[in-house]
């Protein structure tokens, strides 16, 4: 469009005709200026087919998404939820964190690990150092070899790390019909749709597989997860855990909390990172105001300065 | 005479930074290359911290990388300020070479800025794809599988390169390791090439400016006037750079990377990070892998041939209006690209990549010096009275 109404703007015979008795004098740098110059129309038609295939296909492909699986291979996708502690100015609830591991605790913990938590992170953000070395001693964990090489038992301590359900993988895959259960410390970062994922996830079991749906001995359907054939059961029934502080426990309600407490596994130092960054955006948007202004103040002679030109007066 | 001018180093940062007399009228477009050397800067930085605390095994690079997340004091942002920058540093490079583009800045006499500038970008695109396998997560390591691959579409010995990149018969160990070491070094040499790419500018004309004529009719000092207009920008980057960092550390990066590398299992898609996107789209366009491959390398080669395809005889196209929609399709098109190399590989983005690859090197090849042509002759027949 724009190239036509430039091109309108020019003589369009005049040009051309011109053009090729000039070619010899101006195309000095190139042999290929005089076919190509000749014919500025049509380089306008291919200009305005250009852009129109250019921005037709932008507006295509951003227009709509691709899918190389069928919609069942690739899971349903998760409800975007408002989550509270995702939001920019907010941290976790840490009730509901501290709720969210007493879920994981009493249901999720007899096959899922979290490996990369240790007892030690808990203090401060939902337990009392009291509260978390006595659930460090509730475990037994391998001490160093002693002078006889003997591997003993020891209570835990807060520096040690929640142990696993598992030995080791093959344990796990043989407790668990050849399924392995993923390790959770990661699992809100690891997956597509994060939080809306898990939370889809563990509230998304119909009761039955709808009519259609194929699945395998030992496995159940779930539209969230991709395939639709997932190993692990629904979990979580209403009132399954009694919460220490009263909240009901519906399957929901465990559901958000232990999604939050999953992201707080994921990203332990969400809290902080946020608080750091409002500190950061505050003390450089005042950096930045106060570097727009020592710029306007010293450019503001430049900006105004007024040229002018003296011709040459003859002194005679 | 003041020790500024006189002391054999000073002199050269006085040169460069302090009396140094850039043109009047050079607009914020002119500020990348500083934010560029920031952006270095904090690369180096960060990716020196890290490098204290990370593992370069295959067993335990991913639990180290967690180790600095959770363990190391503010390991966390020391890590996501390094990944983030990266992003930065690419958008910043491609408005950086869209300046060029449409300043004119390749052209006589400033080939040599701008060649050293095609070498900066090829060497910055191997050091992103190095450390991105670091981490070694499922992405990384799919990644890096894929990447070094496409050394096996070189005829005859290729299987051979691709077994000697890795060190052994698939990415391993070895490979990690190398990968660090060099990850490692790359960082120096795009600090020595940034440096000759200032020397070939600053020893030829110096900066160009957006009337594309001579800036030698009015310039300023360095200090005060461009040092603190640098810093205008350098403040705007901080604050967008701290939304990502602070807010959204993981929006650019792809979730399968925070799942431990397997090697039994490929994930459902291999993409790589965004700014590699539009040559990957390129790769996948050509059936044949070989010439994917070259036509890959081309992408970012064909940067190289401006100087010899722009045949105007004006300085950019801020006043040859047919200039400025080829180059704004061009962008367009880049941008398309972009989109098509996140796409599954099926019509219509077979299709949509290959159009978008042919009038990418059209641009280069066929447009600019076309365009550049007609008018220069419409210049010369509306002058010529």
């Amino acid at each position: 469009m724009l190239a036509r109404t430039v091109l309108r703007s020019v003589p369009f015979r005049g040009v051309a005709r011109q053009s090729l008795n000039k070619t010899s004098t101006r195309a000095s740098s190139s042999a290929a200026g005089a076919e190509s110059a000749s014919s500025p129309f049509h380089l306008t038609l291919t200009a305005s087919a250009a852009t129109a295939v250019a921005l037709g296909s932008a507006a295509y492909l951003y227009g709509q998404e691709a899918f190389a699986m069928t919609p069942a291979e690739e899971g349903l996708h998760p409800t975007a939820y408002p989550w509270e502690h995702a939001k920019w100015n907010k941290t976790f609830d840490h009730q509901a964190l501290r709720r969210g591991f007493q879920v994981y605790r009493e249901v999720c913990a007899s096959c899922h690990s979290l490996t990369r938590v240790p007892w030690r992170s808990f203090v401060g953000v939902m337990h009392t150092v009291d509260e978390m070395k006595a659930m460090a001693e509730e475990n037994e964990y391998d001490t160093e070899p002693n002078d006889q090489g003997e591997i003993e038992k020891r209570p835990g301590k807060l520096s040690d790390y929640i142990p696993a359900p598992y030995k080791n993988e093959e344990a796990a895959r043989a407790a668990n019909g050849g399924a392995l259960p993923p390790d959770l410390s990661l699992i809100v970062k690891g997956r597509h749709g994060g939080c809306n994922y898990i939370f889809s996830l563990l509230t998304g079991y119909p009761d039955e597989p709808p009519a259609g749906a194929t699945v395998g001995a030992g496995m159940n359907f779930n539209p969230y997860f991709p395939g639709t054939a997932i190993a692990m059961g629904r979990v979580l029934f209403d009132g399954v855990v009694e919460y220490e502080d009263g909240t009901p426990a519906t399957t929901s309600q465990m559901a958000k909390d232990v999604v939050e407490f999953l992201n707080w596994a994921a990203e332990p130092e969400m809290d902080d990172r946020k608080k750091m960054g409002v500190k950061a955006i505050t003390l450089l948007t005042g950096l930045f105001a106060i570097s727009v202004w020592v710029k306007r103040y010293k450019w503001s002679p430049i900006k105004t300065r007024k040229i002018v030109y003296s011709p040459p007066v003859s002194r005679r | 005479m003041r020790i500024l001018k006189s002391h054999p180093l000073l002199k050269i940062v006085n040169s460069y930074m302090i009396d140094s007399p850039q043109p009047a009228n050079i607009s914020y477009l002119w500020n990348f290359g500083s934010l560029l050397a920031l952006c270095l800067g904090i690369q180096i930085v960060t990716g020196v911290t890290l490098a204290m605390h990370y593992t370069p095994s295959v067993l335990e690079a991913f639990n180290s990388v967690e180790h600095i997340m959770r363990d190391v004091n503010n390991g966390w942002l020391v890590r996501y300020l390094h990944a983030n920058t990266a992003s930065a540093f690419f958008f910043l490079v491609y408005l950086h070479i869209g300046r060029g583009l449409y300043y004119g800045s390749y052209k006589s006499p400033r080939t040599l800025t701008w060649a050293i500038g095609t070498v900066i970008l090829i060497v910055m695109m191997a050091t992103a794809f190095l450390g991105y396998v670091l981490p070694y997560g499922q992405m990384s390591l799919w990644g890096a599988t894929v990447i070094t691959n496409l050394m096996s579409a070189i005829p005859w010995i290729g299987q051979d390169i691709v077994e000697f990149i890795w060190g052994g018969f698939s990415v391993n160990n070895a490979t990690l390791n190398r990968f660090f070491a060099l990850h490692f070094l790359l960082p120096f040499v795009l600090a020595a090439l940034a440096l000759m790419h200032l020397i070939a500018m600053h020893d030829t004309v110096g900066s160009g400016n957006p009337l594309g004529i001579s800036g030698n009719y009015d310039r300023l000092p360095f200090a005060p006037y461009f040092i603190f207009k640098d810093l205008v920008t350098i403040f705007i980057f901080f604050i967008v750079l701290s939304i990502f960092v602070f807010f959204m550390p993981n929006a650019l990066g792809d979730s399968e990377n925070y799942v431990m590398a397997n090697p039994m299992q490929t994930p459902p898609a291999i993409v790589p990070e965004w700014y590699l996107l539009p040559f990957y789209a390129i790769l996948r366009s050509i059936p044949n892998k070989l010439l994917g491959v070259i036509a890959m390398f081309s992408a970012i080669l064909a940067l190289m041939v401006m100087p010899i395809t722009d045949l105007s005889k004006l300085r950019g196209v801020q006043f040859r209006p047919l200039s400025k929609v080829a180059f704004y399709i061009f962008v367009a098109n880049f941008l398309v690209l972009m989109q098509i190399g996140a796409k599954h590989v099926e019509t219509p983005f077979i299709e949509l990549g290959q159009i978008s690859t042919v009038l990418y090197f059209a641009h280069f090849f066929v447009i600019v010096p076309v365009v550049s042509l007609i008018e220069n002759s419409l210049v010369e027949l509306a002058t010529k009275k």
